[in-house]
């Protein structure tokens, strides 16, 4: 048990170090370096010397993927070029806001999956889930930037209930923001609660299917007593590592859905490094988001070889 | 003589089989939505360019943001362009680019992981583990990076796209094969002392290629999704070219007023989206394969 522990993080550890590998060979192999792409035109003579020292350009790559890796290890991401100020500096609000939009999210969109899935499951293929089904469709499939854009458009600008544009700074405080991101919660939880819903849906049909339910029906369990003890502790276990994948997979959409609301968080920083050719701290942001998804990842196994004593005694899932 | 009336006979099957799935598609409603919404797509796709009533690029002061009316049946949006015409070819590109995308994504990522699933062992577990460290960059900063620095033409972009949401595919063709690699066939086509290159071209495709063409299809609904996201951040389409995810960013900040030019290119796009979706379902349906309880990768 403890060793499959060890051998999970082993994995997610060498899956972190062939990211940060691949981040620093696709800067390095792509055309121009940090130095150039940043300064653009004004790449030459003394501006182009001092920013190469800088960066430390001049020493061969693989004694700066060293130094560089040994340092974020300790958690230093080095500078940035356009704010030149630490990486850690500019990341630290980002962070934090980005967190605060996650968790909240996550807080309402989590149980609302649950419920709905539950709803849809037991009423399959009538009304309530004919109807929630069809909702949830819409919502995944539809893009984030057109869900967010069309909300701005009833809520804020129609109805004008909300504010459709978040004006704060990037250090706002925690209450500063909370009034603000209804629309972006919204936006974000509508996405990931469908997807969840959906699995939910499939795994609790699944269950109820099985023996073991069929069983407590005959032996004469309350229905309702049947759901909670016997369907959901087995229907929701699979569903731990969906939940993962799915908040994982929404890193890539919150990043739209930032830039949409103008949300001051990481995944505007993912566009602003990116337009100011920032590179530094775009290699920085990989490790970031990488390190996010592989944890993740990692906590939604753990949990389940945790919670699933069948697992404890079989080779961990690959 | 013999082996050419075989051959014949496979052949009718095949278009029998494909007429058949085609058919089991349409027979729920909404396979028959999916589809129908798909195929007007692409032949409004090929003809738009000759019903377009204007000129996609044309200037025009005295024409900005005009509300519907009988000669801008869609409005115009802030440069006085006609968004009917707009809308109607703003498919163009995506579709283009999103196909032959899923079409390389489908391939590299299909053949990496039957290749995988068949040789296991040491290449298997290296192959694997930098097909998770890409999973696990998010697509949307390696698609930012790669378009910033090679430029937004669709020589980047159809290669680019090909290979972020192939590697997904790897994993799902990899499962497959795993799930066909120990039956008996596999044994005895070894046993006949058939190469590895033959046992995947005639035992190894056949039996896992409904399950890699149905991700193809959902994967191509996604790159849909994540192009025009790319146009929207003004990382894809330049402009002037027309394009749903462009027009939908450039429209936004005038939606208070003009919101005609902006529900016009969310209904193009959201229904391209949903039709593919759908179809992508129906088709998993009639091949037997259950997606519900797969997350996104």
């Amino acid at each position: 048990m403890l060793l499959l522990i060890l051998k999970r993080i082993g994995l997610g550890l060498i899956t972190l170090f062939i990211v940060s590998l691949i981040t620093f060979v696709g800067v390095e192999v792509l055309p121009g370096d940090a130095c150039t792409t940043y300064l653009e035109r004004e790449a030459y003579g003394a501006a182009l010397d001092t920013c190469i020292k800088r960066l430390g350009l001049d020493v061969p790559a693989y004694e700066r993927y060293l130094d560089w890796a040994s340092n974020v290890i300790r958690g230093d991401f080095g500078y940035s070029l356009s704010g030149e100020m630490p990486i850690n500096e500019v990341l630290g609000p980002r962070v934090k806001n980005s967190l605060v939009l996650a968790s909240v999210s996550i807080l309402i969109g989590i149980p609302l999956a649950i419920v709905l899935g539950i709803i849809t499951a037991l009423w399959r293929d009538k009304l309530p889930d004919i109807m929630i089904s069809t909702i949830t469709i819409f919502s995944m499939t539809i893009p984030e930037f057109i869900s967010a854009t069309l909300l701005i458009l009833i809520v804020a600008i129609w109805l004008g209930w909300l504010p459709g544009i978040v004006i704060i700074p990037s250090d706002a405080t925690f209450y500063e923001l909370l009034s603000n991101i209804i629309l972006p919660v919204v936006a974000i939880s509508m996405i990931m609660t469908a997807h969840m819903a959906r699995m939910v849906r499939s795994s609790v049909i699944q269950v109820m299917a099985s023996d073991y339910v069929q069983m407590a029906i005959l032996k004469g369990v309350p229905y309702w007593k049947m759901v909670f003890r016997h369907v959901l502790p087995n229907a929701l276990l699979p569903a731990i590592n969906v939940v993962a994948l799915t908040i994982a997979w929404l890193l890539g959409g919150v990043v739209v859905t930032e830039v949409v609301f103008n949300y001051p968080g990481l995944g505007r920083l993912v566009i602003e490094s990116i337009s100011n050719r920032d590179l530094p701290v775009v290699q920085a942001l990989a490790i970031i988001l990488a390190s996010i998804y592989v944890g993740i990842n990692l906590i939604a196994d753990l949990m389940t070889l945790m919670l699933n004593p069948r697992l404890k005694s079989l080779q961990i899932r690959k | 003589m013999e082996s050419n009336l075989i051959t014949e006979d496979k052949q009718k099957n095949k278009l029998e089989k494909v007429f058949e799935i085609l058919k089991t598609m349409a027979s729920r409603p909404s396979g028959l939505i999916g589809l129908s919404i798909v195929l007007f797509h692409i032949v409004l796709a090929l003809i738009s360019p000759y019903i377009a009533p204007y000129d996609y690029k044309a200037i025009s002061p005295n024409t900005m943001l005009l509300a519907p009316s009988a000669e801008h049946w869609f409005g115009t949006d802030s440069l006085g362009r006609d968004v009917f015409t707009r809308t109607i070819l703003g498919g163009r590109t995506a579709l283009t680019v999103t196909f032959f995308g899923s079409l390389i994504a489908l391939l590299w990522g299909g053949l990496l992981g039957i290749f995988c699933g068949l040789v296991g062992g040491k290449i298997d577990d290296v192959v694997m583990r930098v097909v998770d460290a890409f999973l696990s960059i998010p697509w949307i900063l390696a698609m930012l990076l790669i378009v910033s620095l090679l430029g937004t033409s669709t020589e980047v972009l159809i290669p680019a796209l090909g290979f972020f949401y192939g590697k997904g595919i790897v994993r799902v063709a990899r499962a497959a094969t795993h799930d066909v690699i120990a039956k008996d066939f596999i044994v005895s086509a070894r046993a006949r002392g058939h190469s590895n290159m033959s046992i995947i071209w005639n035992e190894i495709i056949p039996n896992v290629r409904d399950a890699i063409l149905v991700e193809g299809a959902m994967r191509w609904s996604w790159m849909l999704l994540g192009f025009s996201s790319l146009s929207f951040l003004g990382f894809g389409v330049s402009p002037p070219t027309p394009d749903w995810g462009l027009m939908i960013s450039n429209a936004r900040g005038l939606m208070s007023f003009a919101y005609w030019s902006v529900i016009a290119p969310i209904v193009g796009l959201s229904s391209l989206i949903i039709g593919i979706n759908l179809t992508a379902d129906a088709f998993a349906k009639a091949l037997g394969i259950d997606r519900s309880t797969k997350a996104p990768v």
